[in-house]
């Protein structure tokens, strides 16, 4: 599934004083598959784009085309697109509110209109994509769980619904590394089995490095780099100035360089790192 | 649609109303409700809409700020308003069928509405221009008498201004949840009214939750400072009427005096 977004602009509180634009002409092409990092600072509207993509906010101007078919077409299917495109959001575990886990996550495909018998099937299926599949937490109270496994069950909530897309809005705010490495974890494994296209949104440039194939970053509303990881980790001095700093591997490297050692400054992970400054001895 | 809310919304400016005492404007507010019960006749009403505009363009409040709050009680005019037209005994002015309208029926109407806007707007711009905190001070302050016979005020006053407080950040709250829930395939716009409201329980729950939450937080973060309550609190910056609050005091009781002498100048009449 390809979504297309032609210069889209969005602004709030339009026609008052407090007139903000939180997206100023974005466009973008995400390709089936991909699975990309979207970052930003606080108020970078990266939160509004993603809002944009399964329809729950309409740009004020500019199109969003999935396969083609622009979303604002007369009569399009919007519950047919959010169950393509999953939107799990910021701290998705405030969303829980069945008496247990299982039913919770059945409330997407009942929405859909699936039978009783065939959520449960795809709830189960969504429950054991984030490790909780086992009877114990079918029948848990979600209030019950730990606040990782209370996420995990808000991502399979969304999961159930069998999205072609998912996007994650900060899945990692306000966990502990442990639980960082979980998510992000989990999130790569479930990008690799359901070949889903996956967008990660973050303002940590640590967090998605180690995973994206692409990354988005935004600022001010607009679109300041699209490329690999690579590609963007370059432009590290301008990612500054937009409050956002590269991964640690990459000031180091380049230190190095200055200081005339022979290192590739494109490493982003620590044993790239290691490994191109080992070929130094 | 949620953002629309205004009630209890603060909104910053430098004005003359803004830097009035809250008692002033505690005191200018009740006064305002009363002048509008007063009587119903035409000046009275315009005497009424003066000062209210007078009010609002010293307040520098947006206009469209402060008429965005009629949107929520719309309903409650249409319905005080159809009450008054089809309920009101008195001479007929039109009839078809069963129903029927009298020329009182339509004047009590159009009455109704422009009371029940007039009250929306006036009381609405108590708390677009007082923050919470100020207007705390002031009921604590305005209802200090009832200490006396062991009502706590103080903690009634701090009830309400956290509720107050709390308005803007629970709406905030509801349209995520709501969004969340919509992302998931929820739909809340069709449908009938057991559907409809049967769509709430994923709102509401998730909501609940959080104001609990909330509360508790609060709660912590007050006790960790050791709130406990008025006793032996003493105030940071204590309330001190100045010139300008008693030239409020002043303007207030002249509109008083005005308002009574345009009902006995109309003798009561209904117009």
């Amino acid at each position: 599934m390809n979504i297309k977004a032609e210069h889209l602009m969005y602004v709030y509180e339009a026609g008052t004083g407090y007139e903000k634009r939180a997206l100023d002409d974005v466009t973008c092409e995400i390709k089936g598959g991909e699975f990309i990092g979207l970052i930003g600072h606080t108020g970078s509207g990266k939160s509004t784009f993603i809002q944009h993509l399964n329809g729950l906010l309409k740009a004020h101007s500019g199109d969003i085309k999935v396969d083609d078919v622009s979303i604002y077409s007369p009569g399009y299917n919007m519950i047919e697109l959010r169950s393509n495109v999953g939107l799990v959001f910021q701290y998705p575990e405030h969303q829980l509110f069945e008496s247990d886990v299982l039913k919770d996550v059945c409330f997407g495909p009942r929405n859909l209109g699936a039978s009783k018998e065939e959520a449960e099937v795809l709830a189960k299926e969504a429950l054991a994509s984030v490790n909780l599949g086992s009877e114990r937490f079918y029948k848990a109270s979600p209030f019950d769980l730990s606040g990782g496994q209370k996420r995990r069950a808000a991502i399979a909530g969304v999961l159930a619904m069998k999205p072609k897309v998912l996007i994650l809005d900060e899945p990692t705010a306000g966990l502990d590394p442990k639980g960082r490495e979980e998510i992000l974890g989990l999130i790569s494994q479930i990008h690799k089995d359901l070949k889903i296209t996956v967008i990660l949104v973050s303002h940590s440039m640590e967090d998605v490095a180690n995973y994206v194939d692409r990354l988005l970053v935004m600022d001010k509303g607009v679109l300041a780099f699209d490329g690999t990881p690579k590609e963007v980790f370059r432009h590290y001095k301008e990612l500054e100035k937009l409050g956002l700093a590269a991964p640690q591997v990459t000031y180091c490297m380049n230190d190095l360089k200055a200081a005339g050692m022979d290192v590739d400054t494109d490493a982003i992970t620590i044993s790239e790192a290691v490994e191109s400054i080992m070929k130094n001895f | 649609m949620l953002r629309d809310i205004t009630l209890g919304q603060y909104y910053p400016a430098q004005s003359v109303i803004h830097k009035l005492d809250p008692r002033v404007k505690l005191a200018a507010t009740l006064v305002y409700i009363i002048s509008l019960f007063i009587g119903m006749n035409v000046e009275i009403y315009i005497a009424a809409a003066l000062f209210l505009v007078i009010t609002v363009k010293l307040s520098k409040v947006p206009v469209s700020y402060i008429t965005r709050g009629l949107k929520a009680i719309v309903l409650l005019i249409i319905f005080s308003a159809a009450f008054n037209l089809f309920l009101t005994s008195g001479e007929t002015l039109v009839s078809f069928g069963p129903i029927t309208i009298t020329k009182e029926g339509a004047r009590f109407a159009v009455f109704m509405i422009i009371r029940l806007i007039f009250l929306i707007m006036g009381t609405s711009l108590l708390t677009l221009t007082t923050t919470p905190n100020n207007l705390t001070d002031g009921l604590e302050k305005a209802f200090a008498i009832l200490k006396v016979v062991k009502v706590p005020v103080h903690e009634i006053a701090m009830m309400m201004s956290i509720a107050l407080r709390f308005i803007p950040i629970l709406v905030d709250e509801t349209d995520k949840i709501m969004k969340a829930q919509m992302a998931r395939g929820a739909d809340f716009e069709t449908g009938n009214i057991i559907r409809r409201s049967k769509a709430m329980v994923p709102i509401l729950v998730p909501l609940f939750i959080s104001a609990f939450r909330r509360a508790n937080d609060l709660a912590m973060a007050m006790e960790a400072r050791c709130y406990h309550g008025s006793e032996g609190r003493t105030k940071m910056k204590p309330l001190k009427y100045t010139k300008r609050d008693a030239c409020g005091y002043i303007s207030l009781l002249l509109y008083l005096a005005v308002m009574i002498g345009l009902n006995i100048y109309a003798g009561g009449r209904v117009i």
